[in-house]
């Protein structure tokens, strides 16, 4: 009897909350008329949203650092030197590839909806950074926009982080060349394709669906194609036994990984609160938001590795977290408060589920990138069609999500533009991945990889000889 | 002259050497060793997987000492590094046939 009450005030509490007076982000940004500035008063505005802006896109940037610790940690050794140089070089190359060829293809200007190019070393680049305030240039939606180096330098930050997903997930086996030559098609060719669909004003944009930092466009991209090359790489040797279980390979430090989740925790302070594109009242609401998420998520993913393993474990806490982070992404703008901490908490739970999913269908992806990425990247737009409270008040009652009285439709946007990315992505990278391993060029040979790709790849360990040794000493 | 070797729990590694200090033992060699007698290893696991873990971390200690001693230092570490656990780890003795300071290049019980 006790137990029954106690589940229906649950419900009662549970349900009160989701429907009380739900107050998004965007509500708050929208109590301020930005058109009303005019000359030195809009000036200094937009002055002040594009050093914001160029903050934010250093916050991203950081999560190079982030992407490049979880991986290391959770991977071996004797292959942290080689995890560290195709993280360096996802980045490097990455900026210099979206630069040349992918920031055209993603803001492409009038075009089919589907594909298309504004040119290559799009126009006006290193173009004056003086930024228009006049009425004109106020755009329908109350921006004004960014001067291009701040707006290429915040997109590139993105790209950036959208392909380093996927090392984590190829770890240990991967030839360095394959890599590369993957780091340019990704940041070039496949994952600008995906953002002109939404932000580059293409047909996602035209069917009403929501993202608003990038759970589908960023996350379920990187997951995606990480998921295409654990596939067709196959598991590092040793991973699945000969009668299919799946042999825990450890990483060499948990302290290293469990860093880079801080500091990619940190860094999503810039790609939540930067997405706003403007330096308006919303940004301390989503930054708040973001650790909603984020503290869900690892709560959620802390508990479910508990349940399931009988321990907590440490590093699916860390997956969790992240998977918070990452589901917040596409309705950061339009959810409450709670509807955040619901959506957190249950990516939290999925991540973990996912792992353990993705390994009992013999895929081995050391650092459960696709589950981080993939799973709850979706399950983020998902979250986004039940729970966005896009209030009346606005006019949008179209795009409000299940739960708020918006009916079925926004749902179903976020649930084919999901199901698109996701096929047009594994589609994609797996035709990338085939042809680089018919070319002999994706896996390392098995002498390679049980030596170390440190030492195969690029002749030097990454530990050096003298870490132990006394120096120091005479 | 006699080699004594011991394989230890690491964490007794401390008194073990206070006790052969005080008996005037003036040196010892340690390495980090992993092994198993009868204390069997345990699991863990690690992202869903379980896996078993035989080898458990232990320490090996070696000194050289004079055949005289050799009984008397067997028995110090023996009741230094006793916890009465499994684990506890053995120690056995082997002659050594001839030892040289690097140094000095003295020889036999002079290089001790």
């Amino acid at each position: 009897m006790k137990r029954k009450l106690a589940v229906a005030a649950a419900a009662v509490g549970g349900t009160a909350l989701l429907l009380a007076a739900p107050a998004s982000a965007q509500d708050v940004a929208d109590q301020y008329d930005r058109s009303a500035a005019t000359g030195a008063e809009a000036m200094n505005m937009v002055v002040l949203d594009n050093i914001f802006i160029f903050i934010s896109g250093v916050l991203v940037f950081l999560m190079q650092a982030g992407f490049a610790l979880v991986e290391a940690g959770l991977t071996r050794a004797k292959n942290a030197a080689n995890i560290m140089m195709k993280n360096l070089m996802d980045a490097s190359i990455g900026v210099l590839i979206f630069a040349a060829v992918g920031w055209g293809i993603a803001y492409p200007g009038d075009f089919n909806g589907w594909v298309g190019s504004a040119g290559l070393w799009v126009e006006g680049f290193f173009a004056s950074s003086l930024v228009d305030v006049s009425p004109a240039a106020l755009a329908d939606d109350g921006f004004y926009p960014l001067a291009v180096p701040v707006d290429f330098f915040f997109q590139a930050a993105f790209a950036a982080a959208a392909a380093t997903i996927v090392s984590g997930a190829v770890a240990g086996r991967t030839k360095f060349i394959g890599y590369i030559l993957y780091s340019v098609i990704i940041t070039g060719i496949i994952y600008p394709i995906v953002v002109s669909w939404k932000w580059g004003g293409g047909w996602l944009d035209e069917l009403g669906f929501s993202d608003f930092a990038g759970s589908g466009l960023v996350h379920m991209t990187g997951g995606f194609a990480a998921l295409a090359g654990a596939i067709v790489i196959g598991p590092r040797i040793g991973k699945f036994a000969e009668d299919g279980t799946a042999r825990a390979m450890p990483g060499h430090s948990i302290p290293l990984a469990m860093t880079g989740v801080l500091l990619l925790f940190i860094g999503w302070f810039g790609f939540n609160p930067g997405s706003q594109l403007q330096a308006d009242m919303a940004v301390p609401i989503l930054a708040v938001l973001t650790a909603f998420a984020a503290a869900a998520g690892g709560v959620g993913g802390m508990l479910t590795s508990w349940v399931v393993g009988k321990k907590p474990d440490v590093s699916m806490a860390g997956n969790g977290i992240l998977a918070g982070l990452v589901a917040i992404c596409s309705g950061i703008g339009e959810l409450s408060a709670f509807g955040t901490v619901v959506t957190g908490f249950i990516a939290g739970i999925l991540v973990v589920l996912s792992v353990l999913l993705v390994e009992r269908l013999k895929v081995d992806d050391p650092v459960g990138a696709f589950s981080v990425h993939g799973t709850c990247g979706f399950w983020g737009l998902l979250a986004t069609g039940l729970f966005s409270t896009t209030s009346p008040v606005n006019g949008a009652e179209e795009s409000a999500g299940l739960f708020y009285g918006g009916g079925i439709g926004l749902f179903l946007d976020q649930l084919i533009g999901g199901v698109v990315i996701g096929v047009f992505v594994l589609a994609a990278a797996g035709a990338l991945f085939t042809v680089l391993k018919v070319a002999g060029l994706l896996r390392v040979s098995a002498e390679e990889e049980t030596a170390g790709l440190d030492v195969s790849e690029h002749g030097s360990p990454g530990y050096g000889p003298d870490i132990m040794a006394g120096a120091g000493t005479i | 002259m006699k080699l004594i070797t011991a394989v230890l729990k690491p964490h007794m590694l401390d008194p073990v050497k206070e006790a052969l200090q005080e008996l005037g033992v003036s040196g010892m060699t340690v390495t980090e060793v992993k092994g198993f007698g009868r204390q069997g290893g345990h699991t863990e696991t690690y992202r869903g997987a379980e896996y078993k873990v035989d080898f458990v971390p232990k320490l090996r200690l070696e000194v050289v000492v004079d055949e005289a001693m050799a009984p008397q230092v067997a028995e110090t570490v023996q009741n230094s590094a006793k916890t009465g656990n499994i684990g506890d780890g053995k120690i056995w003795i082997t002659p050594v046939e001839s030892l040289v300071r690097i140094r000095t290049g003295e020889m036999g019980s002079e290089a001790i």
